[in-house]
């Protein structure tokens, strides 16, 4: 990656922040901690590698994002409307009656999302039923599913794994949001997890690790993933929730708590500042 | 009585021919493919055929993922099983996005008799018929078993096919008409309607008979697609009649009864009594069960009398 487009990226990434504060303050509901865990992994997806048409949505043999931890979507919904798949002043709408961005993602509302998702641990299936499909047509297209890492404590998330290798799905790539925090506590406090390399090692998966908030990083693995032969990847990507905003990073509390105005003022002096 | 073809075999071999028609339709079992007859389908489409093991939740929400790349996905379990381990991504992936998947609950109603209850099939109704955007078609023989398969695949949507285990006495010949959402009457009379869904439609026809014996003029109606139901043909038949059993191999709440309560408390307010279950079941030979929780003949005949009396 040269360093401009790394820089492009990185510039991306800080806008998508500082956009994402302003619109669950201004609606005061929403998920910051996910959304921010997940910046640099959905968009070097959407602005680095992904192959798609915002003009085109449903293009035959485009590449596919399922956004399964789906409380995220504010950040996919950042990273479509810039892409230029729905109108950027829709973005405040979010949540809202009427509104086509719904709290969770919905395939039928929003243009650019390919699967609704919000209940955990059914997007890796899907994603397995997209893929599969990709290579009954043969359209060489990439799958990409985004899972917390509170989401693979549901048990489907494991069937789905199984699947996968048995049908060795080698256009299918995982990526894990490793941020260790869900909803009421740490993983470790709520129900550890272990050794989610190992495990996915077990189930015959191409295992990779990245740093989930270095673009390039990312980029590079996504690039190593398409590279496997028969196997499934998961690219185990470390992160942290609520990356960016420092009194956010790592608290379980900002799962999906709204944020007070002096909350507000700190977060967009950390990003640089109230706009 | 006529003769018997049971409406699994029925099943596989019309997915077999649709297979054969349509390179877009897939199946998708989860490890009982030789009792749900998905397996003729694997056997001459193995690249088509995906059987994922006993991981239900998994395999509905995968028929999601087909279903959107523009693939038929057609969804092979028991119905127990579809509507219990898979109903979170029937809810929330196929119906909610409306997706076009066909998920074909098989060993419905009391079918898997000596299985028991656990494997028996008494809510799957109430469930899928509850959910917004789903189609709900029930049928009663092998005849309607084939034409089911052929409408659901060309309707494009959520749809959930009910299936029995049973041999069930052919009903139809090839002539007839099958119409998702346009119920059949079977039968005439003017002194009550009996509508009957699934195999028990062939009690429901013997017990017309069983009422004629005694003078009793029944109206019989097969309504095979439950959601979006029928109402102008049950509508004119309670007009007609006054009075209306239901009959289903299903709890009596949320099914086809409700659904033809539904329409008539809202319509043309008719006495009603329904027949199907308020109880599990247990293990035994299928028509025994079939006697002692009263889906038989008998049993929807007296219950016929007792309404009548009501009127």
């Amino acid at each position: 990656m040269t360093k401009e487009r790394k820089k492009e990226l990185q510039d991306l990434c800080l806008k998508f922040r500082n956009d994402l504060i302003d619109i669950l303050y201004s609606i005061q509901t929403g998920h910051p901690g996910g959304s921010l865990s997940c910046t640099e992994i959905v968009t070097t997806l959407y602005f680095d590698k992904m192959n798609i048409d915002p003009k085109n949505p449903k293009k035959e043999g485009r590449d596919r994002f399922i956004m399964s931890k789906g409380h995220a979507c504010p950040m996919l919904y950042l990273n479509l409307a810039e892409k230029g798949f729905f109108p950027k002043e829709d973005l405040k709408t979010l949540r809202q009656v009427d509104s086509h961005l719904q709290g969770h993602p919905c395939a039928h509302k929003t243009p650019g999302v390919e699967l609704s998702t919000g209940p955990l641990g059914m997007g890796l299936s899907a994603g397995v039923g997209m893929a599969l499909s990709e290579k009954l047509k043969k359209t060489g297209a990439t799958t990409y599913v985004l899972l917390g890492d509170g989401e693979i404590q549901e048990g489907g998330i494991w069937e789905a794994a199984m699947t996968a290798s048995k049908y060795k799905t080698d256009n299918l790539i995982a990526i894990l949001d490793y941020n260790g925090v869900q909803l009421d506590g740490t993983l470790e406090e709520i129900m550890p997890m272990g050794d989610v390399e190992a495990k996915f090692k077990s189930f015959d998966w191409n295992v990779l690790s990245c740093d989930g908030h270095d673009v390039e990083s990312i980029s590079d693995a996504i690039d190593k993933a398409k590279e496997s032969k028969g196997k499934p990847t998961i690219i185990i990507a470390k992160t942290e929730k609520g990356k960016g905003v420092s009194f956010m990073e790592g608290k379980n509390i900002w799962h999906g708590k709204p944020i007070s105005e002096e909350d507000y003022k700190a977060a967009k002096a950390e990003l640089g500042g109230e706009r | 009585m006529s003769k018997k073809i049971a409406i699994r075999d029925a099943y596989g071999e019309a997915l077999l021919e649709l297979g054969k028609k349509n390179d877009k339709v897939v199946a998708l079992e989860a490890d009982v493919g030789g009792s749900t007859k998905s397996i003729l389908f694997g056997k001459e489409f193995p690249d088509r055929y995906f059987n994922v093991g006993i991981s239900e939740f998994n395999m509905v929400s995968m028929a999601a993922g087909f279903a959107t790349a523009d693939f038929i996905p057609f969804v092979n379990t028991f119905a127990v099983f579809m509507t219990t381990r898979g109903a979170d991504p029937i809810q929330s992936l196929i119906a909610y996005d409306k997706l076009n998947v066909k998920l074909a609950g098989t060993y419905a109603g009391l079918s898997d008799s000596y299985d028991g209850a656990s494997h028996q099939a008494i809510t799957d109704i109430a469930f899928v018929r509850s959910i917004p955007n789903m189609t709900v078609v029930s049928v009663s023989d092998a005849v309607e078993t084939k034409k089911a398969v052929e409408a659901i695949a060309d309707y494009d949507g959520p749809v959930y096919l009910r299936l029995s285990r049973a041999p069930a006495p052919v009903i139809f010949d090839e002539s007839y008409d099958f119409k998702i959402g346009k119920g059949v009457e079977l039968r005439s009379g003017k002194d009550i309607t009996i509508i009957a869904t699934g195999t028990i439609l062939h009690n429901a026809l013997e017990a017309a008979e069983l009422l004629k014996e005694e003078g009793i003029e029944a109206t019989v109606i097969n309504i095979h697609t439950i959601k979006p139901i029928d109402e102008e043909i049950i509508i004119n038949a309670a007009k007609q009649t006054g009075a209306v059993i239901t009959a289903e191999e299903h709890s009596i709440y949320g099914g086809l009864g409700s659904a033809v309560a539904e329409v008539l408390a809202k319509n043309c307010p008719t006495p009603m009594d329904f027949v199907g279950a308020t109880e599990f079941a247990e293990s035994g030979d299928y028509d025994q069960l079939l006697e002692k929780y009263g889906y038989g003949a008998k049993t929807i005949a007296q219950k016929a009398k007792t309404l009548i009396d009501k009127k």
